[in-house]
């Protein structure tokens, strides 16, 4: 995989979040869709949702297993990825980028800064094995 | 978020391993606690080693399940007394499926059974389910009849439609075995026990080897340019796709054959005679139907159902749950199977499955949910 670009933040529940003015682009990081497997199917949380820091707003299913996705920081969603409705492998493929799940309207974009950058959260996939 | 291997996995610690286990490590696998043992759970990908098992051969490591050989002039009568399978009727060179039942007819394990000749039986059980079953078949031997486990030996299957090609190579006497056939058959130098079956499906052999042969013979195996190895995530799904019960999940010992669908497992010389364990029971739910039974079921949607997920009738009231349920890579949906109450268990009857509070839409389906290809 490419290496992800240093403006993406991080969270132990293993999202990855971009910011573009008040909205937080959200996904799996690449560590996790690898220990996941193939995802045959995602569920998105329905737009104008307010979601707290936290809470499990999305669900990523592999042929193995289902597992939730978590909001990394308290707002509201605003935008869906209905690509990776269509074609679920895209989060395999790409899945700090096009793999994309949700976009949230901040409350607080100071909590934005307060995640994981790149290496710090490189460094928390490492103490997990 | 991550990593539950295989539903309702009770693991104690610490592992065991398989005579596979470094060759696994070495190809990269992903290993993950399943009964009690360290095992592959996938090397490149659980969808691509199933398409890869469906379009030609895969190879799978399933030495944690237990093996054993039953010995002595009593032997079959023996065994005979704790399932419900013809094993006296059993001929040399035969393999037949069976279940040890308990007294109120529910399944202690689902079990191969192969006749080696010379009145030998050898045994294929569930590695949850061992010690158990070894206990209860020792317990019950009578004189001039010997369980003997084999800790010493490995266990591999090599399933998919270029299987017979493949072992053909290295034991053309092997591909000759008719399904369910089983013989003592030397593949490429080493001495092995093979049947011709499996657990996807699939036309395909298992492969009973000496632990200290185990490595050689896998990696002679894939070799082969039609074999790439698989895990225990792709036997899974394969199994599902083909309807077959795992263990656990989808029978147990509150289980019985007849609610299960598995009364073809029942001789007809044991249906006249109705002597063995819980028969009375089953006997009941054989004459006069049962409560409910296992079917397979499709979910209108994408979502997948997993095990546990409550089962709803269109009326809303309650209608069983599903034991096993995932996405089949053949058909590139949903499927699962379960247990529904008995005026609900028809082909066709429309249904909802409770997944994260919603009721998703579904329908009874016949199994397999892919055609079997066994050979013939």
């Amino acid at each position: 995989m490419a290496k992800p670009p240093s403006d993406l933040r991080y969270t132990k529940e293993h999202d990855w979040v971009r910011l573009d003015g008040d909205i937080a682009t959200v996904g799996i990081t690449d560590h996790a869709q690898e220990a996941l497997g193939d995802v045959v199917f995602v569920e998105l949380p329905e737009i104008g949702r307010d979601v707290v820091a936290d809470e499990a707003c999305a669900v990523v299913e592999s042929v193995k297993a289902a597992s939730d996705v978590y909001a990394p920081l308290a707002g509201k969603i605003v935008e869906t990825n209905q690509t990776i409705i269509d074609d679920p492998s895209l989060v395999n493929s790409d899945a700090e980028g096009e793999g994309w799940f949700f976009r949230i309207e901040l409350d607080d974009t100071a909590t934005f800064d307060a995640l994981m950058d790149a290496a710090a959260y490189d460094e928390y996939v490492g103490t997990l094995d | 978020m991550i990593e539950n291997a295989l539903p309702d996995d009770p693991t104690p610690t610490p592992l065991k391993t398989t005579p596979l286990d470094a060759w696994h490590r070495a190809l990269g696998a992903r290993m993950v606690a399943f009964a009690g043992y360290a095992m592959p759970v996938q090397y490149q990908g659980v969808l691509a080693e199933h398409l890869h098992c469906r379009a030609s051969a895969a190879l799978f490591d399933v030495s944690h399940m237990g093996q054993a050989t039953l010995s002595g002039a009593a032997a079959a009568s023996a065994l005979e007394r704790l399932v419900p399978g013809d094993i006296l009727g059993l001929k040399p060179g035969r393999q037949r499926y069976t279940l040890l039942t308990n007294e109120a007819g529910g399944i202690i394990d689902d079990l191969m059974v192969a006749n080696l000749g010379d009145g030998r039986l050898f045994l294929v059980v569930n590695a949850s389910r061992t010690d158990d079953d070894f206990t209860h078949i020792g317990a019950s031997l009578p004189a001039g009849a010997q369980l003997r486990p084999h800790e010493d030996r490995a266990l591999l299957a090599l399933q998919g439609p270029a299987a017979a090609a493949v072992i053909a190579r290295i034991g053309p006497a092997a591909a000759q075995l008719p399904f369910m056939g089983v013989a003592a058959v030397t593949l490429a130098g080493m001495p092995c026990l093979v049947s011709r079956s499996g657990y996807t499906g699939e036309d395909g052999f298992e492969i009973s080897v000496p632990a200290d042969h185990a490595e050689s013979l896998a990696q002679r195996l894939v070799a082969e340019p039609e074999v790439a190895p698989a895990g225990l995530g792709a036997r899974d799904s394969l199994r599902l796709e083909a309807g077959l019960c795992l263990y656990g999940n989808d029978i147990d010992e509150l289980t019985t054959p007849v609610e299960a669908g598995l009364t073809w497992a029942i001789g007809r010389r044991r249906r006249d005679a109705w002597d063995f364990p819980g028969a009375a029971a089953i006997r009941d739910q054989f004459e006069h139907g049962a409560n409910r039974y296992r079917v397979g079921i499709r979910p209108d949607g994408r979502a997948p159902a997993r095990a546990q997920a409550e089962i709803v009738s269109g009326d809303g009231t309650a209608a069983g749950t599903v034991t096993s349920g995932g996405f089949s890579p053949t058909l590139s949906g949903p499927i699962a199977m379960g247990y529904v109450r008995k005026d609900l268990a028809a082909d066709g009857t429309a249904l909802h499955l409770i997944v994260r509070g919603k009721a998703l839409p579904a329908r009874i389906v016949p199994m397999p949910f892919v055609p079997h290809r066994y050979a013939r």
